[in-house]
């Protein structure tokens, strides 16, 4: 019995508010962390079943963007909407509705890749979990190593376990910090494919942190650039690259990361 | 703090999956499974032979027989209650799994009963074999002590489980730099529980400390009931409201302290 399923769902704010009806809403994001602001007035909002990239150097304040907008991180001050429900007072309500993969947390190395996504099933409440499981070990090709420990993979494999656990409870929101490091090209593409059908076949959102320009410029609709905690470009991949008289996202990002203004690039 | 959402009521089926995954854990390492054996059962060994010394020596002992290997037996209820409480949390921070919990439905009160539960099975593979070994070697009967055993049993595993919420959560806020207060913290509880001794023996000013602990109470009704033939449901009563209260705050604590930690982005790493 799960006492949850007695009580009614709340509804998220107003349809006519603009937080409402995107996925993401940032305003006025600040991050503090002793004498470091690691994020500074950020702000934006992510349309419902976009990918959007989070582009940055390290300590760009990409990861602690993600983790309060996952509310792992309290933001020091301004609010975050996600699914129209305010982060982190409402979590409850969406925490179901989305999932994440980052290299700042790892599944479970004693357990096997099946008990693991079995565990994370339940934590989700799927219904019809074995044949999610299933249908996850045919698309993310794990049937090779699906009672292996999680431990004994390979960098790859384990990168493939973690997004299928991101994608356990079908969720309408992703968070992805860099979801393809330690892959193989092949692979790497492989994974880069799967996530735009899952994208199509669930008018799903994505977010993802990402230093790989390449997948970046394939897969997002929307980059925001982000250097020391700000936000210092957003928009489409090809008028960012217009803006700044580039060929590909990688030298606009060397741009930025080196100081060359837009101007000055051009 | 609403987003600990205490107040949307749990669920059983997440507080079975955590359950499940301890479960899965535990059976994954057989020299992990033979540790929890492995201590209690040279612990009562050890006391026991000692007990059985004491006892031809000493005419007080002879009479109050089983008292050290049934404080023994109490104390690794107590201690072992909390680690495998404590044991069953640091192996998601050695696994740097707390992320994935944290961001999943999963309420920090299903959590923290779902370590609950895992304490009771992790101290059942422990200690029933102790109590098995105190009276086939020693001829002390643990379950002789019959219904009281419930109140004692229940008071120290209460105690257990708010000194593995309050280590846990000073963990979770510091990181695995702060791992040793999971091994040592109850230890800090001995001399003042009278474990092995009365109450009486402490300088007054120290009875007022020992008397505030509940294990004092479960320590002394022990000895009362195996020296004295009496138990005092008085003192049961006493631990019982002293564990309440202490329930309340170790958990109260932990949210402060939950908190914290997302305030300190500690979740993010989980290291030293």
């Amino acid at each position: 019995m799960n006492i949850e399923d007695t009580i009614p769902r709340k509804s998220p704010a107003s349809a006519s508010d603009p937080a409402a009806s995107a996925a993401i809403d940032v305003a006025h994001l600040v991050k503090v962390y002793k004498a470091t602001r690691a994020v500074d007035d950020v702000s934006f909002r992510i349309a419902r079943g976009s990918i959007t990239g989070l582009l940055g150097g390290n300590g760009a304040g990409k990861t602690t963007t993600i983790a309060m907008i996952m509310g792992l991180v309290l933001p020091t001050s301004g609010r975050i909407h996600v699914l129209g429900f305010p982060m982190p007072e409402e979590s409850a309500e969406v925490l179901g509705r989305m999932n994440f993969e980052s290299p700042y947390v790892d599944m479970p190395m004693r357990l096997t890749v099946r008990q693991n996504l079995t565990i994370f099933g339940r934590l989700y409440a799927v219904r019809n979990l074995a044949d999610r499981i299933d249908r996850l070990v045919a698309d993310l090709d794990l049937r090779d190593f699906i009672d292996r420990a999680n431990g004994k993979l390979s960098a790859g494999q384990k990168t493939r376990v973690a997004l299928a656990k991101a994608l356990i409870n079908e969720p309408e929101l992703l968070l992805l910090d860099e979801p393809t490091a330690s892959l193989d090209p092949d692979t790497a593409d492989w994974v880069r494919q799967h996530l735009e059908n899952y994208r199509k076949s669930h008018n799903a959102t994505i977010l993802l942190a990402s230093h790989n320009m390449l997948e970046v410029e394939r897969l997002c609709d929307r980059v925001i650039i982000m250097k020391r905690g700000k936000i210092e470009d957003d928009d489409s991949p090809d008028r960012i690259m217009a803006r700044y008289n580039r060929d590909t996202l990688e030298e606009v990002f060397l741009d930025v990361a080196r100081g060359r203004t837009r101007e000055s690039a051009t | 703090m609403s987003e600990i959402a205490v107040h949307h009521g749990l669920s059983l089926n997440r507080i079975n999956a955590m359950v499940l995954r301890y479960w899965y854990l535990l059976l994954s390492s057989w020299p992990r499974l033979l540790e929890l054996v492995y201590w209690p059962a040279l612990q009562i060994i050890t006391w026991g032979f000692l007990q059985n010394y004491i006892s031809q020596t000493s005419g007080f002992f002879a009479q109050a027989g089983g008292t050290l290997i049934g404080a023994v037996i109490l104390w690794d209820i107590l201690f072992r209650g909390q680690l495998g409480f404590s044991i069953s949390f640091l192996e998601e921070m050695w696994a740097r799994n707390l992320g994935n919990l944290m961001m999943s439905p999963l309420k920090p009160i299903e959590f923290l009963i779902s370590l609950m539960i895992m304490s009771v099975i992790r101290l059942a593979i422990g200690v029933i074999p102790m109590t098995l070994l105190a009276f086939f070697f020693f001829g002390f009967n643990f379950y002789a002590i019959g219904l009281p055993l419930i109140a004692f049993f229940c008071n120290l595993i209460f105690t257990s489980w708010s000194v593995g919420i309050f280590a846990s959560g000073l963990v979770l806020r510091n990181g695995l730099g702060a791992e040793s207060i999971v091994w040592t913290l109850m230890f800090a509880l001995m001399p003042l529980a009278c474990i092995y001794y009365p109450v009486s023996v402490l300088p007054h000013w120290l009875q007022i400390v020992a008397w505030m602990l509940p294990p004092t109470y479960v320590f002394e009704g022990m000895r009362s009931l195996l020296i004295d033939h009496v138990f005092r449901v008085d003192l049961m009563v006493h631990a019982l409201v002293i564990n309440a209260v202490l329930l309340v705050a170790s958990f109260s604590i932990f949210l402060a302290l939950l908190r914290s930690a997302k305030r300190n982005g500690s979740l993010l790493g989980g290291g030293e």
